[in-house]
């Protein structure tokens, strides 16, 4: 079973929902990137997003396109955020591990070539920000070929048609955009996810991940009442900007932050502490 | 040969074009895309265009036959399509009216835009005063300060002008914060690109909107030459004047197409913008073309003496021509403009973009290729007047 749905399952069974932390690779520095994903898979997260930097990131707010300026400085390429995941795979063979970017630097490397490396190096998904399942035909099939999961997004503004239609391209889990706008963004209106988020479940059995806008521990608590996965980026992104010059503090305070919203989670899906507990 | 007819149904030119943008920016698109359809059949709509730009535009814009300059090169007949003479000075104000009116038409009250140089800028801007519309124009910080006029001239029109300071400071990072607006404020906004570049449907209806520029020239060369003429000539940095002029004569095969990039420095320096002469096809900004990119797949920046051509994408219809053969793309230096620049303006009294100058610099060339009896129509997008700064800066001069 592919480590995701082997997450989710495993989650399923008791009770919890999963916390997903975004981080840029090689921010601030390529050295941090490994032992930050250790850190945060002892902190409580459950899947990890890995950014892809990409020089210009259309759909990201200031936050992490910063994390992507941070990264670039150093040259961090695709073929190096691969190692960092073959490296990440030597010490914990059980966390998923998810790209998230744009597609140029895939074009670049080429469809097939990047699912074969990427699935060497232990990645589980791509969800690649700036190609809709229109366009994403081939992608996917070689993504398929390597048994990774495509993970799409879906917003707001997504009307049955194209949810049916991403349900459809989609596995592992699809990623629901909680507000219109960029990631970092503010306003996220719960109640709305809720409604939106069972319209969703109508067309599929995928667990559903809530991103966009996701800031502290009130707001993941909020979300993890209503969906299968808590995904938060630019609030950790922040968190680590405001290390940047001592990347040695990024190690101990981003997975602290991240306890905390496992704490808040927690809180709410009662019949979960004692797992919760032994983590 | 059946009549050109790209793009498809899902915006592709070829393998160029498409739709790769977010999910959020999906919907919104659908809706442009359904409300263009609709309008582009409508005669109300066309007509309500029309009139714009025969009388707030000034169109047509005359077919200059440039008999001096014709008589300097000592080669084909040099004909200049002066969109230079339009009202705010370049060929930009003719997408911006057809989108400022899509705008309308479809209730949103604020539009926003890109722009390097700050032509498109303007341009917007004076539409939305022209419409009543809210503006706000994202703008690179490092071109806010080379362009300082341009950006006053916006505020005075009534526009906000962003400035941006994310990426390289310029028109490609300009480009993704107003992305980013638009994402955020969709409902009430609409987003009026500057160039033939975008997610589909903008290529399409950018070029539609331009392409008055060519179809006046059909006619206009009657008068001269009784016939069509036998090359068409234009600067390529998005590539919107270019497709204008470009896409009436796509299935007369006996006009050939020649679309002129920035060669900056020199191809060979790395300092550039020949997107198409020196690049490779990948995704951008909601389309897939040809990149200026490194080996990893970042962009990477580009260098131009003229900003309006300083962009390291292109069109996809651009992409598309140059792959089928059906135009030919070559790069002219920052020294040939600028030379070309100073032969119009003291040749036939006209004072060029140093964008348009690229196109002369290279027509120049053709003319004595293609010899005595051929034709050749120069699109003169824009004036000079904007870049006055720049070349008395680079002969020293200050004011």
């Amino acid at each position: 079973m592919a480590r995701i749905a082997q997450r989710f399952a495993e989650l399923k069974k008791q009770g919890r929902r999963a916390l997903i932390p975004y981080v840029t690779a090689g921010d601030p520095e390529s050295w941090v990137t490994v032992p930050l994903m250790h850190a945060l898979v002892k902190a409580g997260a459950d899947i990890l997003e890995l950014g892809v930097p990409f020089s210009d990131p259309m759909a990201d707010g200031p936050v992490i396109q910063r994390a992507a300026e941070r990264a670039l400085k150093h040259k961090v390429s695709l073929t190096q955020v691969l190692d960092m995941v073959r490296e990440f795979r030597t010490g914990d063979a059980a966390t998923p591990v998810i790209l998230m970017g744009y597609l140029n630097p895939i074009e670049v490397m080429g469809y097939e070539a990047f699912a074969g490396r990427a699935a060497a190096a232990g990645v589980d998904g791509a969800l690649t920000v700036d190609l809709p399942p229109e366009e994403a035909g081939e992608l996917r099939q070689a993504l398929r070929r390597h048994k990774l999961d495509a993970i799409f997004l879906l917003a707001p503004t997504s009307p049955p048609e194209r949810i049916r239609r991403i349900a459809a391209a989609a596995s592992g889990f699809i990623y629901y955009v909680s507000l219109r706008g960029v990631t970092g963004a503010a306003h996220l209106d719960v109640r709305e996810v809720a409604a939106k988020l069972e319209e969703i479940r109508r067309h599929t059995d995928l667990p559903l991940g809530v991103g966009f806008g996701v800031s502290g521990p009130e707001a993941a608590a909020a979300v993890a009442a209503v969906a299968d996965a808590v995904i938060v980026g630019s609030a950790i992104v922040r968190r680590m900007e405001e290390s940047a010059a001592q990347p040695d503090k990024i190690l101990t305070e981003v997975p602290r932050f991240l306890a905390q919203l496992r704490a808040a989670m927690d809180g709410t899906a009662p019949q979960m502490q004692a797992s919760g507990a032994s983590r | 040969m059946s009549a050109y007819d790209l793009p498809d149904q899902r915006g592709h030119f070829g393998p160029y074009g498409g739709i790769f943008v977010a999910e959020t920016l999906m919907q919104p698109l659908a809706e442009l895309r359904a409300a263009y359809e609709r309008l582009r059949a409508d005669p109300q709509f066309q007509e309500e265009f029309t009139e714009d730009l025969r009388l707030y535009v000034g169109r047509p814009s005359p077919l200059y036959p440039a008999k001096r300059l014709t008589a300097n090169w000592g080669g084909a007949r040099i004909y200049l399509k002066r969109e230079d003479l339009n009202h705010t000075g370049a060929h930009k104000i003719n997408n911006t009216i057809g989108q400022a009116l899509l705008a309308r038409h479809m209730g949103k009250r604020r539009v926003i835009a890109e722009t390097g140089a700050g032509q498109h800028g303007v341009a917007t801007a004076t539409v939305a005063a022209r419409f009543g519309l809210k503006c706000v124009v994202y703008m690179g910080s490092e071109d806010m300060r080379r362009q300082a006029i341009n950006v006053y001239r916006m505020k005075l029109l009534g526009a906000e002008v962003v400035p941006v300071e994310s990426g390289s400071k310029t028109l490609k990072d300009a480009l993704n914060e107003a992305m980013r607006d638009w994402v955020t404020n969709v409902e009430n906004t609409f987003y009026i690109i500057g160039t033939v570049a975008g997610p589909h449907p903008y290529p399409m209806l950018v070029r539609d909107f331009q392409s008055v520029i060519g179809r006046e020239v059909r006619y206009q060369i009657m008068e001269f030459e009784g016939r069509l003429p036998d090359a068409l000539v234009a600067c390529v940095g998005g590539g919107s004047n270019a497709m204008g002029l470009f896409y009436p004569f796509l299935d007369d095969a006996e006009v050939a197409l020649h679309g002129v990039e920035a060669a900056g420095e020199g191809v060979a320096t790395g300092h550039h913008a020949a997107t198409l002469c020196a690049g490779r096809p990948g995704v951008l900004h909601g389309n897939r073309t040809y990149l200026l990119e490194t080996d990893d797949g970042q962009i990477i920046e580009t260098h131009s003496i003229s900003a309006g051509l300083d962009y390291p994408g292109v069109g996809p219809e651009h992409a598309f021509l140059k792959d089928s053969g059906r135009a030919r793309y070559a790069a002219i230096t920052d020294r040939e403009a600028l030379a070309a620049f100073h032969e119009l303006t003291r040749i036939e009294g006209i004072m060029p973009a140093l964008e348009s100058a690229h196109a002369l610099a290279y027509a120049a060339k053709l003319a004595r290729e293609l010899g005595k009896d051929k034709s050749i129509v120069v699109n003169l997008s824009g004036r000079g007047d904007k870049d006055i700064h720049t070349v008395a800066q680079l002969e020293g001069i200050s004011f």
